[in-house]
């Protein structure tokens, strides 16, 4: 196949092809890194690709397939992963300074699972240093662009997932979520991203940021992609402690055309103030288009949206102070030189290491864990995330989901973020409070602004209901958003 | 239970978090971490508005026991590759600067 047609192929797409031997896994890899070379110079979506490894994986594997040892639906299927995935052999950065040249010794279980499916590993993407940051602009390795606008940022964290899948730089990608770091770039960047329920993926090897908080999950380019990589990546782990055993994850079948009966609700709270009239409108008009499907929509009061991100930033810095005590200089990371004695050589390498958003959420959450603060300010925001989720929990009595936008605007320009940090978290306000229930969520494209800027869907399941998301989400994309 | 922290955040303040986050500040960093800090907890501070009277603290979202489980060896010994991201190594061991004078 000619190495346009086959980047044209949704990841599903390509392992069919592959299957049934119109390419190969090693062609469909010389495709991706052709791509690479000829943009990534510009969007910089990857702080490390392996060209070679890939290619050599990509061998290994095509054998596999011939041979019928590898027969599912993302074997041969090139697959970027987000620098927080712990990669054996290959280096995982955090896109910080602390861990420019950490190797780890063993691979998160979502990239096992997705080595067991096949799936061909083309290099580690940018992302907000540590998680930290709703932009990709936090980043020590430098700002990635966003592939429909290049003077707009990707959005973040996984900024460097989803421009790597909106530019066709691999085919689908791994991000990780805390407060919406996989479903706003993936609104920004017009791509398909899910949060699973908490516990659906196993965290073991994600380099934790807010442990309560994390979820791995899919960036692909849509939601058959994401349904079918979401089956791949979900599975029980006795090495992580908050893993789930589900039996429902077959998620694949949940790609139905059909909404006939089902009821959306639509928060009110969600298109208050602040909400830019045009993501306003394309995501109104997408609920008008589900409701032409034979949905049921209903708007309500979701309450408590704007203690969420109070009780967010608490609750992520108080764990990221925490987790990141790790970074110590002595068993791996950087080291700041001198020999001053230990405790100098901590504080100097964690100074130097970190940027300064990683500093400023260490800062906010040391203070909060303090001692003559920790009731009032990190036991207060586990009360008040209890409250959010009883709101949801009131709201999932009525409803099979919620609908509304993924952020208050479509993506901003470069360097227009980062010197107003309360103003970037504000922008987070409708995906964190699905963290702190630990719901799933889908984002989903739905529209562009009179920029040509993507619109993002956003829609919220109840725990362990991804299927009746994907389905609706499904459901939508076929019809291309027209009534 | 309203404290209004924001006002309060000295110098001092932000002498002591930093002891217990281990992170060295310059002056100008200083100064930039106080008024960071008095920003977020103004807004942080939104939460007392809130009556939390008899609602549990929710630190997960589903109800989480103890797992468990026998202690056995499953990875092998990684030593070699462990020790190779150390920033500092001898005689297969961590190399740290001077503890005990």
């Amino acid at each position: 196949m000619e190495k346009s047609e086959i980047l044209s192929l949704s990841a599903v797409g390509l392992g069919a092809a592959v299957r049934s031997g119109k390419t190969t896994a090693v062609e469909a890899t010389e495709a991706v890194l052709e791509q690479i070379e000829e943009y990534d110079g510009e969007y910089r979506c990857y702080v490390t690709v392996d060209p070679e490894g890939a290619l050599r994986k990509a061998a290994l594997v095509q054998k596999r397939i011939e041979a019928g040892e590898l027969t599912g639906p993302l074997a041969g299927v090139p697959v970027a992963l987000k620098d927080n995935l712990c990669t054996a052999g290959m280096r995982t950065t955090c896109s910080s300074k602390m861990l420019e040249n950490y190797v780890p010794a063993f691979s998160a279980e979502a990239v096992r699972n997705l080595e067991r499916a096949g799936a061909v590993i083309i290099g580690k993407t940018n992302m907000d240093e540590f998680a930290m940051g709703s932009t990709t602009e936090t980043s020590y390795f430098g700002v990635t662009k966003n592939p429909r606008n290049p003077q707009h940022v990707p959005g973040g964290s996984s900024g460097g997932s989803a421009a790597a899948v909106a530019a066709r730089e691999c085919f689908f990608a791994l991000g990780s979520d805390t407060g919406g770091s996989i479903r706003q770039p993936a609104s920004y960047c017009g791509v398909v991203g899910m949060k699973p329920t908490y516990g659906t993926v196993s965290r073991y090897g994600l380099v934790t940021y807010g442990s309560s908080l994390d979820q791995i999950g899919p960036l692909t380019g849509n939601v058959e992609d994401c349904a079918v990589v979401m089956e791949q990546i979900a599975s029980y782990d006795r090495k992580d402690s908050t893993s789930l055993r589900r039996e429902d994850t077959d998620f694949s079948r949940a790609l139905v055309e059909d909404v006939k009966g089902m009821k959306i609700g639509i928060p009110q709270d969600y298109f208050r103030e602040g909400l830019d009239p045009q993501v306003r409108a394309a995501v109104l008009k997408a609920a008008a288009v589900l409701r032409e499907k034979g949905a049921v929509t209903e708007e309500f009061d979701l309450s408590l949206v704007e203690y969420a991100i109070p009780a967010y930033y608490t609750i992520a810095s108080a764990e990221a102070s925490s987790n990141l005590e790790r970074f110590d200089g002595i068993k791996y990371g950087f080291r700041a030189g001198g020999e001053e004695g230990l405790h100098q050589m901590y504080k100097k390498t964690r100074s130097l290491g970190f940027g300064p958003e990683v500093k400023r959420r260490i800062m906010l959450g040391s203070f909060v864990l303090s001692s003559g603060y920790y009731d009032a300010y990190y036991l207060k925001a586990l009360r008040v995330k209890a409250m959010i989720k009883e709101a949801f929990d009131r709201a999932f009595a009525k409803y099979d989901c919620i609908l509304g936008p993924v952020a208050p605007t479509t993506a901003p320009k470069l360097d227009a973020s980062l010197s107003d940090p309360m103003k970037m978290y504000l922008g987070d306000i409708y995906t964190i409070s699905v963290n702190l229930a630990g719901l799933p969520a889908i984002s989903l494209p739905c529209g562009t602004d009179s920029r040509g800027l993507p619109i993002g869907l956003h829609l919220i399941g109840d725990s362990y209901q991804e299927k009746k998301l994907l389905r609706i989400a499904y459901t939508y994309e076929r019809t291309g958003g027209v009534v | 239970m309203g404290i209004a922290m924001a006002d309060n955040i000295t110098n001092e303040t932000i002498d002591y978090v930093s002891i217990l986050a281990k992170l060295e500040l310059t002056g100008e960093e200083r100064e930039g971490a106080r008024r960071d800090m008095c920003r977020m907890l103004e807004y942080i501070d939104k939460m007392s508005e809130l009556d939390t009277e008899g609602v549990e603290p929710m630190s997960h979202v589903f109800p989480l026991q103890n797992v468990f489980r026998e202690d056995e060896v499953t990875g092998g010994d990684g030593s070699g590759d462990t020790l190779k991201n150390a920033p500092g190594e001898r005689e297969n061991m961590f190399l740290v600067p001077r503890t005990f004078d």
